[in-house]
């Protein structure tokens, strides 16, 4: 039994939630490889290092470096013969390639795994997470994405050999135009473990700056609600919840956020949460630690001067 | 220029989902449904294309047992020309895998060659069906897309897709697949006209067990549970300082 665990790299940065895909790998079977399909074979390197890796396996071709779904969906399911797992971590990137691989194979791939109880049954969130299904999976290949908040990032500490892949490049009727990446200094949404977020509470974009000098002083990450996203506040990918992204850090500080269910999908799971909000009815207070009743701007004042 | 929009009738998003114990299935009796709101978002972007007169007709599908007729009306209350309804004796939780098979039949018979759906539906939230579909007619695929724009000659499409890092732009050559997120428009609602409008649009009913698509699950649920939330204190704190200590006597800071 093996498991092919598919890399997504942020240049040359493995993905925390490849590394939580590379720990539910080793759950499942005792010989994992890795394939990175990429512009630049260099970065094989930072992902033969991954503890637990058996061997990496390399596509390099120009043409990867923004790779499309057609593209990566066949290329995958070429490299899926003899494998019986595929895994890769919970993201769009996933997301936009392995269900089309699994149309490709005949296989009914299993998103976001929570757990796996067994080597054909795990458990994943239904309805914005409200719900946990435990699900038995029939095919012989079986396809998952898993949640990076719910297994440990296998570390560095391999040097997996890296071979390299010869095969061809299949033509794409979609081509890539250009990318607007959003760059910060301050930690990563998905692994920080602290996070301020800002909801439609705060105003304007103008205000929401008093969320980045918060997060600033506490060395914590930005997070926003999808009204704050919405209304341009903040880009998209900082959106938290049932259609962004999934935290769970040490503190999550909603601040004029309400707390719907399709937010609260989103960082339910952190391990303090703390609600500032003047609307002591808001479901965020109901399901906070730690409750501060208050107009948010006070707050801010308060905590930026302390 | 045809669309198809196939659409997925789910329980109203707003409304908590609540299990059967006795069945280990979401118990939906009663429940206040709607119409998946990706999939409004969907339908929103055909009217608009079909307004700026690149479409010729615009058409949405939808499969299950005889109360998604009520969706398929509410589609045609919002301005499409006509609906497919694909009929299933019982409500069957159909998985993606099937949903595409089941779709790609349709559309390779009406010939369609740009399909607009949601990325994802809020009740099952596999985010998997437009790009199985995708896979199956092998169709170009954009998928979260919050902008979308056809080319003057109809062959193409550019589209924004949100991804994790930000914002990708690609350009799509048709027949294509999109599937939409949320702030690629705001729906309209279907006024009072167009509401008794749409009872004499056409609405074609097909039988699922007419399209000959093996249905049997390959991933069978074999419960489902509550997540319930921690139990959490909310205890009411009145400062910075206070805040601080907290946190710090909690151990997270
Ligand atoms: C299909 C679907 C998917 C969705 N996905 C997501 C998602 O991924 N993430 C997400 O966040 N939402 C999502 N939503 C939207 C969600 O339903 C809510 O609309 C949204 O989360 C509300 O954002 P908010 O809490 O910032 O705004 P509001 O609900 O308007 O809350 C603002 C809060 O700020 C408080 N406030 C205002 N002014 C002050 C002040 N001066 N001082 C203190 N408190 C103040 C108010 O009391 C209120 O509680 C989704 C919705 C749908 C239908």
């Amino acid at each position: 039994m093996s498991t092919l665990v598919l890399i997504e790299l942020n240049s040359d940065q493995v993905s925390a939630n490849t590394r939580a895909a590379v720990t539910a790998a080793k759950l499942l079977s005792n010989k994992v490889d890795a394939l990175i399909l990429t512009n630049n074979s260099n970065y094989a390197k930072s992902v033969s290092s991954i503890d637990g890796i058996d061997t990496v396996k390399l596509i390099t071709d120009d043409s990867l470096e923004h790779v499309s779904s057609e593209v990566a969906s066949k290329l995958v399911s070429d490299v899926m013969d003899g494998y019986q797992y595929l895994v890769a971590g919970s993201s769009t990137f996933s997301k936009n390639i392995l269900p089309r691989v699994g149309a490709l194979l005949d296989v009914q791939p299993i998103s976001d795994v929570c757990e796996i109880k067994s080597s054909n049954t795990f458990v994943r969130p239904l309805y914005a997470g409200n719900i946990m299904a435990t699900v038995e999976s029939i095919d012989p290949t079986i396809i998952l994405t898993v949640r990076s908040t719910s297994f440990e990032h296998a570390p560095d500490g391999g040097s997996a050999p890296i071979e390299q892949l010869t095969v061809d490049i299949p033509k794409s009727n979609s081509s890539f135009v250009e990318i607007q990446e959003s760059k910060s200094e301050r930690p990563e949404l998905t692994t920080a473990e602290r996070i301020v977020s800002g909801g439609r509470g705060l105003g304007s974009k103008e205000n929401f700056e008093l969320i980045e000098k918060l997060a600033d002083k506490l060395s914590a990450a930005v997070g926003a609600s999808r009204a704050a996203v919405d209304a341009g506040f903040i880009s998209n990918d900082y959106q938290v919840g049932q259609t962004g992204k999934v935290v769970a850090p040490k503190i999550y500080i909603a601040v004029g956020i309400s707390g719907a269910i399709q937010h609260l999908a989103g960082m339910k799971d952190s391990q303090v949460i703390v609600a500032i909000n003047n609307d002591p009815d808001a479901p965020m207070c109901r399901m906070a630690d730690l409750v501060w009743q208050v107009d948010l701007f006070e707050a801010i004042d308060d905590m930026l001067k302390h | 220029m045809k669309i198809i929009i196939p659409i997925k009738r789910v329980l109203d998003p707003f409304t908590q989902a609540r299990i059967d114990k006795q069945t280990q299935s979401v118990d939906l009796t009663n429940s206040k449904m709607a119409m998946n709101p990706f999939c409004e978002i969907a339908v929103e972007e055909a009217l608009k294309i079909q307004e700026s007169g690149h479409a010729t007709e615009t058409i949405a599908v939808s499969i299950g047992a005889d109360k998604t007729i009520d969706t398929l009306r509410n589609a045609l209350a919002m301005g499409v020309d006509r609906a497919i309804f694909v009929r299933t004796e019982t409500e069957l939780n159909l998985q993606p895998l099937t949903l595409g098979k089941i779709l790609s039949a349709i559309i390779k018979k009406e010939g369609a060659d740009l399909v607009i759906m949601g990325k994802q539906a809020v009740d099952n939230d596999n985010n998997q069906t437009g790009q199985m579909l995708s896979g199956l007619l092998d169709y170009s695929i954009g998928t979260f897309i919050s902008k979308f724009k056809l080319s003057e000659d109809n062959n193409s499409v550019e589209v924004c897709r949100e991804i994790d890092t930000g914002i990708e732009t690609r350009n799509l050559k048709l027949p294509a697949i999109v599937t939409v997120d949320l702030r690629l428009n705001e729906p309209r609602y279907a006024s009072l006209p167009n509401i008794m409008k749409a009872r004499s649009k056409p609405l074609e009913t097909v039988e699922l067990s007419s399209l000959d698509i093996d249905t049997s699950p390959r991933v069978k649920v074999l419960g489902v549970e509550e997540s319930g939330s921690k139990d959490r204190a909310a205890k009411q704190i009145n400062s910075a300082n206070e805040l601080f200590e907290e946190l710090k006597q909690l151990g997270a800071m």
